[in-house]
């Protein structure tokens, strides 16, 4: 189990508890955070569950792969240090804490 | 008078998308979703990929949980069927007995699993795949020993299925009608670069060929595909992917203008401004193109869920999305945006036998799709640069050592910020 915080692009958060083995997209559809849309289920495919992590966070993620490095070129809001592609978070408690910003658009 | 509120009658992909979508843009009213299918919604997409090779469990499958009904306040009927609409009274009649009212009422009632018109569909052995528990039936028979595995079709559906039922390690012939594979919706060259990955795993490719009959053993199990051309190819399991029809009955006998799918306005309204459709059974007119069309997508369910849910909330704007598709087949990744039909011109860049390239499609010198195979990158900056209008001309893309990512990411490009 994680807390994860989602700050919307108006200044609101909704902080949420996601479980393992969940990812931090899934926590997202699963308490109708507008923002994140997914539309390809998680395969890193349409790169429309992307968000900005925090960037005061310390809390440790994977690195990204390849292929999330160029699904994060097409992405519909620009690509930032920051950028990842929430399907590709797990959810662990590792990352309890964690906190990411929502880009304007997804599509 | 109390609202009556919204039913969404196909608790598939726009379903779902759109009554979630209504409530996250503060849709206050009563929201009802009724599904034919006694299960939570699910993803479609690993049904013929990592559903049937285990790489993706069930619950993976499931989009949202029971308490997320709970919590956005939903009423999500399943396992029953919309039977009627009375348009004029404002209410769907349910297979159960029970009617809804509503005052918006959105179609999402998807598509099925086109069949043929031969002898011998009916034997054992014989399946079509749309559903979990078609996707259910299909992993019992591939999870064995090897089989003789014949798919009818070389869309999306069959290739894929033709991947998965090689790599558990069948024999698999796929026969098709048509003189190449997904010859709808790839440009040649991609097509004849997929049909050589298939031939390299082994399956075998029988194209411009047609099935005249399936026979069967004593016991009704299917034993043989009988081609046109006299050929008899030994199965014992068949898998028709030849296409999917638009479930219109409801809206036809509505008394809804229903063509090749449910008609809608750019806005996805019906004839009856009450009644919209979306997804796999809408047929609506595309800007790019000029013409209605329907498209059997995520993509399109998803998009077109959201364009409904505005609209039902007061923000009125038109159907516009760039339409985009991918397929998974053995460790490939085929990614699509925009639309490639009717192109004059194609450009090939990238490295073809590096499974790395993308082929840009041009009509009159203007980029109208992309399809990439293992370059995500250009697949999403295609996407990014169709729905501005926006992209290299061919000239610009035939230079030596062009790509979309150095494109995209010039500060002269014409891609523009998003809004």
């Amino acid at each position: 189990m994680a807390k994860i915080t989602y700050l919307h692009p108006n200044g609101t958060a909704t902080v949420v508890d996601v479980q393992a083995p969940n990812t931090v997209m899934r926590g997202a559809k699963l308490h109708n955070i507008d923002g994140i849309e997914a539309q390809c289920g998680g395969s890193a495919q349409c790169g429309t569950c992307h968000v900005y992590v925090d960037e005061d966070s310390t809390v440790p993620l994977p690195p990204m792969d390849s292929v999330e490095d160029d699904v994060l070129y097409g992405t519909a809001c620009p690509r930032r240090e920051s950028s990842r592609l929430s399907c590709q978070l797990p959810v662990s408690e590792e990352i309890d804490g964690l906190v990411v910003r929502l880009p304007e658009a997804q599509s | 008078m109390a609202p009556r509120g919204v039913v969404v009658v196909g608790a598939g992909q726009g379903g779902l998308d759109t009554v979630a979508a209504l409530r996250a843009k503060g849709y206050g009213g009563p929201v009802t979703l009724v599904g034919e299918e006694p299960v939570l919604p699910y993803q479609r997409p690993p049904l013929s990929k990592g559903f049937l090779t285990g790489a993706v469990a069930r619950g993976e499958l499931t989009l949202r949980t029971e308490s997320f009904f709970e919590a956005q306040d939903i009423a999500l009927v399943s396992g029953d069927r919309a039977q009627h609409i009375e348009v004029e009274r404002q209410r769907v009649r349910l297979a159960s007995g029970g009617t809804l009212g509503y005052d918006k009422l959105v179609l999402a009632t998807g598509s099925r699993p086109r069949t043929l018109p031969v002898p011998g569909m009916d034997l054992s052995g014989v399946l079509t795949l749309r559903t979990l528990a078609d996707a259910e039936a299909l992993r019992t028979l591939l999870d064995g020993p090897p089989r003789q595995v014949v798919v009818l079709g070389a869309g999306f559906v069959g290739l894929e299925l033709a991947s998965t039922a090689r790599v558990l390690g069948h024999d698999v012939t796929v026969v098709e009608a048509q003189r190449r594979v997904l010859a709808r919706a790839l440009t040649p060259q991609m097509s004849q670069w997929l049909a050589e990955r298939h031939a390299q795993q082994g399956v075998r490719l029988l194209l411009g060929q047609e099935v005249t009959a399936l026979h069967g053993t004593a016991a009704g199990e299917v034993a043989v595909v009988r081609l046109r051309d006299g050929r008899r190819l030994p199965a014992d399991l068949v898998v028709v992917g030849v296409g999917a029809l638009p479930n219109t009955q409801l809206a036809a006998e509505a008394g809804l203008l229903v063509g090749d799918g449910v008609v809608v306005d750019r806005w996805l309204r019906t004839d009856d401004r009450s009644v919209y459709a979306i997804g796999d059974c809408a047929r609506f007119p595309s800007t790019r193109l000029g013409r209605h069309i329907r498209l059997e997508s995520v993509q399109n369910a998803s998009d077109q869920a959201r364009c409904v849910a505005a609209a039902i909330c007061g923000e009125s704007a038109p159907y516009t999305a760039v339409p985009w598709f991918w397929s998974e087949q053995y460790a490939l990744r085929l990614q699509m945006a925009g639309l490639t039909a009717g192109h004059d011109e194609t450009v090939t860049v990238g490295d073809p036998d590096g499974a790395r390239f993308s082929v840009l499609c041009f009509r009159e010198g203007r980029l109208t799709g992309v399809e990439s195979m293992g370059r995500p990158a250009d697949h999403g900056i295609a996407r990014r640069l169709l729905s501005s209008d926006t992209g290299p001309s061919p000239a610009e893309t035939r230079a030596p050592g062009f790509d979309l990512k150095s494109y995209a990411m010039k500060p002269s490009s014409t891609v523009p910020a998003p809004a």
